[in-house]
């Protein structure tokens, strides 16, 4: 039945969806345009990309990018989930709110600063101790860690915080050394927010321009720095091309992200099924003593 | 044999897992900003790094300590600081509540349907999240180009004659930054509003109250810390804004993020440039932790992606 304010709903629903859609849209759809005007349609046309495949300076800053990502990425889990579990496992010590500010704040600091006041580390810290020796890709993965970490915290500590923790004390009753605990229990049940974490962490490091521009130095420019010097001076089609290339690769990712996870979510389901049948049994043979 | 030795002077494991991501933070995050805050003090000069330093020892008995408060004294003389710093709350103020007005009732519309479609809503919500964000607003410039999508569509359908200049305006500024934000608008509106016991909204009509009275004395004031939550999200990055202005906004548009980023790599006058920086962290310092306290509360919850 659709009332009036059903209606409402929908009405609200396209119209957002349009405005967050359309823009992406109309780049896919403009990138397979003959015309170099980038409005005007001149036929179907694959050549932006066959140009795109030529551009050396794209594709050794894509490179770099790519690098610069993964690695940034992976230290970023590796911190953000000692982080996370201290805030989520530790109760309360001293020092835990400085942490747990520390960790928040960069979730929603401009960008401006933090790429100037970590710029002004790194030059410190090559006056005092000679290390890191001028700028460059080390600069820019310290970087891209320390901002991407916080995202990672929250994702696992969210995580932690929704799973019982009964689990990991029975292991420990058995006997279990905390660090067992950890790498056998913990570990494979927040391996799912391990895994979007380190997505996020991936592509938000791809994707910074504002703090790379501050700590990167000359020879190590990275596809974002590209691409906003390309994009000042107006439109270009080839860049259309590239994100149509990145939003496809971006797809596909969700597509087998959302299979694997409602095979997980049926899985579940199944399991809780036979749990409560399991309690149903269980409860009529005790009424039968 | 390590664990005994560590253990015996005082260190647990317990220790050294809270102490990496804690030394991590401090060096690469807060220690950074003593280091602006140091700078900011300083006069620039013509070298590598181009200030002179603060600190210096005299006959190496003396410790010399100059501070110089003549760039705080130029951001307050200067009309054009001040000018950017208020340009920029007002620009990022009214972008929060654009916003607000369209990310409520799409967290509302999406938090009422049914739990099936809902996870594939809030997957679209997310979606261009992962998409890049600098390639989004480029998209814009397409769009509102004089010769762009949506001038080309107004003119076909006879609304206008010719084109309106939208590109290099304020206008074309909110509309990227709403984009650019409306997803963590809508994520913290729609956990709060999830959560909303559909019972009190019964209560409220059975006690005789239209649906609109019951939104407004049940709903609304119950979603207030999702407000908080989304407006905070919004406001604070945007108001140090740098990519949207520069790609969207009039060359002359004056945001405190763009003065920033001109005073450091036009002028390389570093000293000013953190100057900058410290005036508007301070600026931002009690929404952050008001942001902080908020998320402490809901214990790690709300910005779930």
């Amino acid at each position: 039945m659709m009332n009036e304010r059903s209606w409402f709903r929908i009405g609200v629903l396209v119209l957002g969806f349009l405005f967050l859609y359309v823009p992406i849209v109309s780049l896919v759809v403009y990138s397979f345009n003959e015309s170099r005007l980038v409005t005007v349609w001149g036929g179907f046309s694959t050549k932006w990309y066959a140009a795109l495949m030529q551009n050396e300076q794209i594709l050794g800053a894509a490179w770099l990018s790519l690098k610069v990502a993964a690695l940034s990425a992976t230290i970023a889990v590796a911190l953000g989930t000692l982080a996370g579990m201290v805030l989520a496992r530790f109760g309360p010590f001293r020092g835990r709110t400085l942490l747990s500010g520390l960790t928040t704040a960069p979730l929603v600091m401009p960008e401006v600063i933090t790429g100037l006041s970590l710029l002004l580390l790194f030059v410190t810290m090559e006056q005092l101790i000679g290390w890191p020796a001028g700028r460059g890709m080390t600069t820019i993965v310290l970087a891209h860690i320390t901002f991407t970490m916080a995202f990672v915290t929250v994702v696992v500590q969210s995580r932690l915080a929704q799973i019982d923790e009964s689990l990991e004390e029975a292991a420990q009753d058995l006997g279990a050394r905390p660090a067992k605990v950890f790498f056998l229990v913990t570990l494979p049940i927040i391996a799912p927010a391990l895994l979007s974490g380190w997505l996020l962490a991936f592509t938000l490091s791809l994707d910074d321009l504002v703090i790379s521009s501050f700590v990167a130095g000359p020879g190590s420019t990275t596809l974002p720095m590209v691409v906003f010097s390309k994009v000042r001076l107006g439109v270009s089609p080839d860049i259309n091309a590239l994100a149509t290339i990145l939003i496809a690769i971006v797809a596909v990712g969700v597509v087998i992200a959302g299979v694997a996870m409602s095979r997980q979510q049926k899985a579940r389901d199944r399991d809780a099924q036979m749990a409560l049948a399991a309690n149903q049994q269980m409860i009529e043979s005790m009424k039968r003593t | 044999m390590i664990a005994r030795a560590l253990k015996r002077v005082g260190i647990t494991g317990r220790t050294l897992v809270t102490a990496v991501p804690y030394f991590w933070l401090l060096l690469f995050f807060l220690i950074p900003f003593v280091i602006v805050l140091k700078i900011s003090f300083s006069d620039a000069q013509i070298s590598m790094p181009p200030y002179q330093p603060l600190f210096a020892w005299i006959d190496e008995k003396v410790l010399q300590v100059q501070l110089n408060f003549a760039n705080y004294a130029f951001l307050v003389e200067d009309n054009l600081y001040w000018k950017a710093y208020l340009n920029s709350i007002f620009v990022a103020g009214v972008s929060t509540l654009i916003c607000l007005l369209i990310g409520y009732p799409m967290a509302y519309a999406i938090a009422r349907t049914r739990p099936s479609t809902r996870n594939v809503l809030l997957l679209l919500v997310v979606l261009p999240f992962w998409t890049s964000f600098l390639l989004r607003v480029y998209a814009w410039i397409g769009i509102l180009k004089n010769n762009g999508l949506l001038n080309n569509a107004l003119m076909s359908l006879g609304i206008i004659d010719e084109p309106i200049r939208m590109l290099q305006t304020d206008f074309a500024v909110y509309v990227g930054i709403v984009y650019s934000y409306l997803p963590f608008m809508i994520l913290p509106l729609y956990a709060n509003l999830e959560k909303l016991d559909l019972t009190l909204l019964e209560a409220a009509a059975d006690l005789g109250s239209r649906p609109w009275e019951s939104f407004l004395k049940v709903t609304l004031p119950l979603s207030v810390p999702g407000i908080i939550a989304g407006c905070l999200l919004v406001f604070i990055p945007a108001v140090g804004e740098f990519v949207i202005p520069t790609l969207l906004g009039d060359p002359g548009m004056l945001m405190i993020g763009k003065v920033l980023w001109t005073e450091f790599f036009n002028n390389r006058d570093w000293p000013v440039a953190s100057a900058v920086a410290i005036a508007l962290l301070l600026f931002l310092v009690i929404p952050i932790m008001y942001y902080q306290r908020a998320q402490d509360a809901e214990s790690g919850g709300g910005l779930h992606r």
